[in-house]
């Protein structure tokens, strides 16, 4: 068995580390040949879609939840994003957030319900609260559990199953991940932003290119990147199949969590940062797969198909099917581009789009709206395009609000909203059409992803604005030509 | 959870990469609070809107073992998935590619991913094509698919096959480790966060 105190030893010895070695090695509880390893959890972050499952298996076994005090829960998934104080008219939605607040009643977790100050999405609260920090392991049954990874934990989605495991032993059993590394350096040209990054980054790698890796995020553009940017980047490392992604922490991570309402104070303050300080890649540790990114070179970048892989930059046109050699890959696209409705060789910047959608844990935090707002101020949005803007908490929104960014957003024509997952996924009422096409700041492209037969195009805070601005894909290079 | 052993039916045969989990089962189907009975939405979209997807067509009925192009079960963490499938009379899933999260749920509730190389999951879609009767064994003892003359071994952890062999939950094996537990948490820094009690903004 390994704990903390043997940390020191650790780091002492010949062996360089990555950080993603680094902080699983700090949490192994037990490791025995043949069998996987058994992790501490530090943190256990719950919603209510993919919890009532697990609550019921402890309750069919007898079982309690082992550490409600590493135990958060709030509402995220179904909640609407207007009448937020309203019951939830969907009885089905209703029922599921009902079954939430008895579980957490039952069980002493604490709840963000809807219209408490801390609701939100839940990795947007965790930072927010000052409950991500450095060096902790964090899961939830959520796949962009990787956006906490920002703060160099060690974060990643789990299904109900291991929502229950840990919910009764506050450990899962885990193998050892691969590593690899992703280093973007060099300056990010004006208007290219972390979304811009992360598209290009599938698209260069594929769905499926970090399967079994956990990604380390470095280079001089991760470093001058702000604590937003970089839980853009690595939310969607799922997006590129990997476990998990994360981001060494930094005096920008430190001066974050400063004051946050869970980080540490006073001489606990100084310990953590003392610790924290110790997690990046040693000097030739080893990863298994390296990849390298020109941010200079980068443009903004926009997806045209049903993968979030499927993506180019947006002075591209649409791909043409005729032209791919591989029988199986040419079946995928000419799918993809039959469900988008979208013809080959069409320039990316012409295609039409109804809805504008601005949220989600992927840009849904006060940066994100600070960008867009920028650009939509003293314009309107184009009079074919609806615009929804939904923040991804009920902090950011009051921030939001301070700062006098939903008056830009309402006076441009855009709807402002209360916050929840929203339209990244259609769980509650924000929905697209069939055959509705939106330009939107999420995470998936998924067919129907976002309602029934919705197109959805996956672009950065600041396309969004531009495109609800111009009613079609849309650089905010291009509005300079727009208005004067 | 299920105990699998040893497998045999018929194959359909899905001729598609990157099939997601929100195509396995849409979200709407996620706000049940059961964990069976999702069989109504498998492939929901993919069967009311296309007529030729292979669920639809008649000789496909009643497979038991789907056979998928690469990277499957991408995107969300929905365990849903892996229920639907097994509610939908599935017992294995054949890929030469498998997203992580997805492979690690099926392992929870006894649905068999097996990974292939692409060769072999063409020959399997050829074979099914041909022949939908084609009966296809797949033998976690043995560590072996078979179908007509064919044998073609796989690759599993030995750990998670023992697991699915016997059918065991994790939770209690991990139960037998509660000392160690206790003996960490002992040694967890006191400034490590706490969700309780809720803290003011400051």
């Amino acid at each position: 068995m390994r704990n903390q105190g043997d940390m020191l030893t650790e780091r002492d010895t010949a062996v360089p580390k990555t950080l993603a070695e680094k902080v699983y090695d700090a949490h192994v509880v037990r490791s025995t040949e043949g069998e996987p390893d058994l992790l501490y959890i530090d943190l256990h972050l719950v919603h209510e879609v993919t919890s009532p499952q697990a609550f019921d298996g402890l309750r069919a076994a007898g079982r309690r939840v082992r550490r409600p005090d590493l135990t958060m829960a709030t509402e995220d998934h179904n909640v609407p994003t207007l009448d937020i104080l309203a019951p939830i008219a969907d009885p089905v939605s209703r029922a599921q957030v009902d079954a939430l607040r008895r579980n957490a009643a039952e069980f002493g977790i604490r709840l963000a319900p809807m219209g408490d100050r801390d609701q939100g999405i839940v990795h947007v609260i965790g930072p927010q609260l000052g409950l991500t920090q450095p060096g902790m392991t964090i899961v939830c049954g959520d796949s962009h559990t990787s956006t906490h990874g920002a703060f160099g934990a060690l974060a990643f989605g789990i299904g109900t199953s291991e929502v229950e495991h840990v919910l009764a032993t506050q450990t899962l059993p885990q193998y050892r991940p691969k590593q690899m590394s992703v280093t973007v350096d060099g300056e990010l040209p004006p208007g290219v932003s972390a979304k811009d990054v992360i598209l290009a980054v599938i698209a260069q790698i594929g769905t499926g290119g970090g399967q079994g890796h956990v990604i380390e995020y470095r280079g001089s553009a991760i470093e001058a990147m702000s604590m937003e940017a970089r839980m853009t980047i690595c939310n969607m490392s799922i997006e590129a199949g990997a476990k998990a992604g994360l981001i060494a922490p930094d005096r920008t991570t430190f001066d974050f969590l400063r004051g946050k309402p869970h980080a540490p104070q006073g001489a606990d303050w100084d310990a953590a940062v003392e610790y924290w300080s110790t997690l990046r890649t040693d000097e030739g540790a080893v990863f298994d797969r390296e990849v390298v990114i020109d941010a200079a070179a980068l443009t903004p970048f926009v997806t045209w198909g049903t993968n979030p892989g499927q993506g180019l930059p947006i002075a591209e046109r649409v791909p043409d099917p005729a032209q791919i050699t591989d029988e199986n890959e040419r079946r995928d696209v000419e799918g993809a581009l039959a469900y988008m409705g979208l013809t080959p060789g069409t320039p990316l910047r012409e295609i039409a789009v109804d809805t504008v959608f601005l949220g989600s844990c992927t840009n849904g935090r006060i940066e994100d709206l600070r960008v867009a707002a920028e650009l939509l101020k003293g314009r309107r949005i184009d009079a074919n395009t609806r615009m929804l803007v939904v923040p991804g908490s009920v902090g950011v929104k009051a921030q939001a609000e301070a700062e006098g960014l939903d008056r830009v957003f309402v006076e441009a024509g855009a709807e402002w909203r209360g916050a929840g997952c929203s339209m990244c996924l259609g769980m509650n009422p924000d929905q697209l059409a069939p055959g509705e096409r939106s330009a939107s700041t999420s995470n998936r492209n998924f067919q129907g992803r976002q309602g029934k037969g919705g197109r959805t195009h996956l672009v950065s805070p600041a396309v969004a604005a531009a495109t609800a601005l111009t009613g079609h894909l849309a650089a905010p290079a291009d509005l300079t030509t727009v208005d004067a | 959870m299920d105990a699998f052993t040893t497998h045999t039916g018929t194959v359909a045969p899905l001729r598609r990469s990157n099939v997601d989990t929100d195509q396995i089962i849409p979200a709407v189907y996620l706000k049940r609070v059961t964990r069976s009975g999702f069989e109504d939405g498998l492939f929901e979209a993919w069967r009311t809107n296309e007529p030729d997807f292979v669920l639809n067509q008649p000789q496909y009925q009643g497979a038991s073992v789907l056979v998928a192009g690469p990277d499957f079960g991408t995107g969300s963490s929905r365990e849903h998935a892996v229920w639907a499938l097994m509610d939908g009379g599935f017992r294995a899933v054949i890929s030469s590619r498998f997203a992580d999260i997805f492979r690690n749920n099926s392992t929870k509730s006894g649905l068999l991913t097996v990974l292939l190389p692409q060769e072999e999951v063409e020959a399997l879609w050829a074979a099914s094509e041909s022949d939908p009767a084609t009966q296809v064994t797949v033998d976690l003892q043995a560590n072996e698919v078979r179908w007509d003359d064919r044998v073609v071994p796989f690759h599993i952890d030995e750990y998670t096959r023992w697991r699915l062999l016997e059918g065991l939950d994790d939770v209690g094996l991990t139960e037998r480790h509660l000392d160690d537990i206790e003996a960490y948490e002992a040694a967890r820094p006191a400034w490590k966060p706490r969700a309780l009690p809720a803290l003011p903004v400051a």
